[in-house]
């Protein structure tokens, strides 16, 4: 396991750098609620200031100057450029508009299926998770979907969901395309507390990109219930500067609520 | 259209649209009437036990709490929620007994706060059934259906996977493209209300900030109760009818409650009470928690102004407005 420790942050906060990093200027990112609404708020204050957040709730395009607690409250809209509905926001990522689409997750198999919805049988569950939310919408419709999980464990990442919830890549190659799913979506990057991963282009399947500083090829493994596709190069996770901790520390999430935990 | 799955969800709040065109013949009147009343009063004509309930607002903001507390003031059972947005609104209802069916987008958590203790208790020990399963677009579009008089509408969500299957929606060949696509039924709740700036005595309402689903929700609903935080002179509205959000003819019944939202945040007046929310979550644990916060906060009091007073009154309103101003700074009492 990774030894941060000896590190200057914590694991929350270089998820959070690392899913800001992958957010583009000029793009739009549809952001859940929870780690997404700080990777979009990062992503502003550096490198891309004019992206485009989108909250489900419907407010388009704000400059948010604290971390909000809901999707849909007040903050969302503050200096935005339109405050609208769900009807419209999710029509726009339905009609192709959303780049990006930032979710997060209790349990996710190989192909990037997520669940949040039941852990155990539907009917008598052991435990009741707060169902799809916007997820299943924005799984199926933006054209890149990253998925933050901050606990992956071989609890976590299954070979079997108790529940499919929201659409990875379904049964592997083609899947999406035959249930009617929109083309070229799909989730893009998934990161854990120990790397970041990809989907391989011919099997759909889960694949290492990039390994966080410290972590072993084993510690992936040891931390799967899935065989994760390790390519024979992959990269070292960049790791926040000091200007990112700062900005995550005392102006993004100062009560640590997020980040903190 | 060949029909290709039928999810397993049970529907609910569904009419054929002949029947419901009839309904609003002659239930949803077109006439200019005032409709302004009390909470006890709409409640007590408009709730009866058994109905399909929908809460406007994203379930811990902009939601008419009031109108919730007195749902439980009168004891209101086995009520059939829809899960929106669901969070604070759900979580007091079916932690209080009032509703045990519930339609899942989103229920059972409070966002960034963590998953909610009662509900989910209610969840995991049966008493409190969750019948179908869909998401926030699949809910928000349950209502476009309704307020456009149609019996379904279709979308390209919940394809493939179990949220689908566990819907009460259908999955058929579209004739278009020769692709599978969802048909969303339509949503007509027996009884929905949504907490609004501003509204004048016959209903036409205002809302600043995000509409989130109410503007759909206000057209399909069979009885609309308003909350408001101020009435305002019909004139107003005259002057930029661009503004009204919801027309009166959709309105059954207007109260005026100021802070009517509280705990919930209300755009631009006052935030989140996170004190209180975390006083919920905390004794909300055990069934005997819940009942003394109801003691406190429903049954102790008479009405809404009086829950407000137990609340902090004055002084708890006015670091509220300055919050949500951001003139001082956001606490989180519920963090562990």
């Amino acid at each position: 396991m990774s030894n941060n420790q000896e590190k200057k942050y914590n694991m929350r906060e270089f998820l959070a750098f690392t899913a800001a990093s992958i957010l583009e200027d000029g793009k739009a990112a549809f952001v859940g609620t929870g780690l997404p609404m700080i990777a979009g708020m990062l992503a502003q204050k550096t490198h891309a200031p004019n992206l485009l957040m989108i909250f489900e709730a419907g407010s388009i395009g704000p400059h948010l100057p604290e971390l909000p607690i809901s999707v849909g409250q007040g903050l969302t809209t503050y200096h935005a450029l339109a405050a609208s509905s769900m009807h419209d926001v999710m029509s726009a990522c339905q009609a192709g508009f959303i780049d990006y689409g930032f979710l997060g997750g209790a349990q996710i198999d190989v192909y990037g299926n997520i669940n949040t919805t039941v852990i155990g049988p539907h009917d008598s569950p052991k435990t009741r998770l707060p169902g799809s939310g916007g997820a299943n919408d924005i799984a199926s419709f933006s054209h890149r979907t990253v998925l933050m999980f901050g606990n992956q464990t071989q609890r976590t990442f299954v070979n079997k969901l108790d529940f499919l919830t929201t659409p990875g890549f379904l049964d592997g190659p083609g899947a999406r395309e035959k249930a009617g799913l929109p083309s070229n979506t799909g989730p893009y990057r998934v990161i854990s507390q120990l790397a970041v991963y990809g989907f391989d282009d011919k099997t759909k399947k889960m694949k290492v990109i990039s390994l966080h500083p410290g972590v072993t090829i084993q510690d992936v493994k040891d931390n799967s219930s899935f065989e994760i596709i390790i390519p024979e190069k992959y990269a070292i996770s960049p790791e926040p500067s000091d200007k990112d901790l700062d900005l995550l520390r005392n102006v993004i999430d100062p009560t640590g609520m997020l980040i903190g935990k | 259209m060949e029909v290709l799955q039928e999810g397993k969800g049970k529907l609910v709040g569904w009419h054929d649209p002949d029947e419901n065109r009839e309904y609003v013949l002659h239930n949803k009147s077109r006439e200019l009437k005032d409709k302004t009343t009390t909470a006890k009063d709409a409640v007590a004509k408009f709730v009866k036990d058994g109905a399909y309930i929908a809460s406007g607002g994203f379930g811990h903001a902009r939601v008419s709490m009031n109108i919730i507390y007195e749902i439980i003031r009168q004891k209101k059972r086995n009520l059939i929620m829809a899960g929106k947005t669901a969070v604070h609104d759900l979580d007091v209802l079916v932690g209080n007994g009032c509703v045990s069916e519930v339609e899942v987008a989103y229920s059972f958590a409070h966002e960034v706060r963590g998953l909610s203790p009662a509900s989910r208790r209610m969840v995991e020990t049966g008493k409190c059934k969750v019948i179908a399963e869909t998401s926030n677009a699949g809910y928000q579009w349950r209502f476009l259906a309704g307020m456009m008089g149609l019996p379904f509408i279709p979308a390209r969500n919940m394809l493939g996977t179990d949220t689908g299957k566990y819907s009460s929606t259908k999955v058929v060949k579209d004739p278009f493209t020769g692709k599978p696509i969802t048909l969303i039924p339509a949503a007509y709740p027996d009884v929905a209300f949504i907490h609004v700036h501003r509204c004048d005595i016959y209903g036409n309402c205002q809302i600043d900030g995000i509409m989130v689903e109410d503007f759909e929700l206000a057209r399909c609903a069979r009885k609309l109760i308003i909350t408001t935080e101020k009435i305002i002179d019909n004139e107003i509205i005259r002057a930029t009818p661009w503004h009204t959000v919801i027309p009166f003819y959709c309105v059954d019944a207007v109260v005026e409650q100021r802070y009517g939202a509280h705990p919930c945040e209300m755009h631009g007046e006052y935030f989140f009470d996170e004190e209180h929310i975390a006083e919920w979550l905390a004794v909300s644990k055990t069934d005997e928690g819940i009942q003394k916060y109801a003691e406190k906060y429903i049954f102790g009091v008479a009405d809404f102004d009086e829950y407000l007073a137990v609340c902090g009154g004055f002084k708890k309103l006015d670091f509220l407005i300055k919050r949500e101003e951001m003139r001082v700074p956001l606490i989180t009492p519920w963090r562990k």
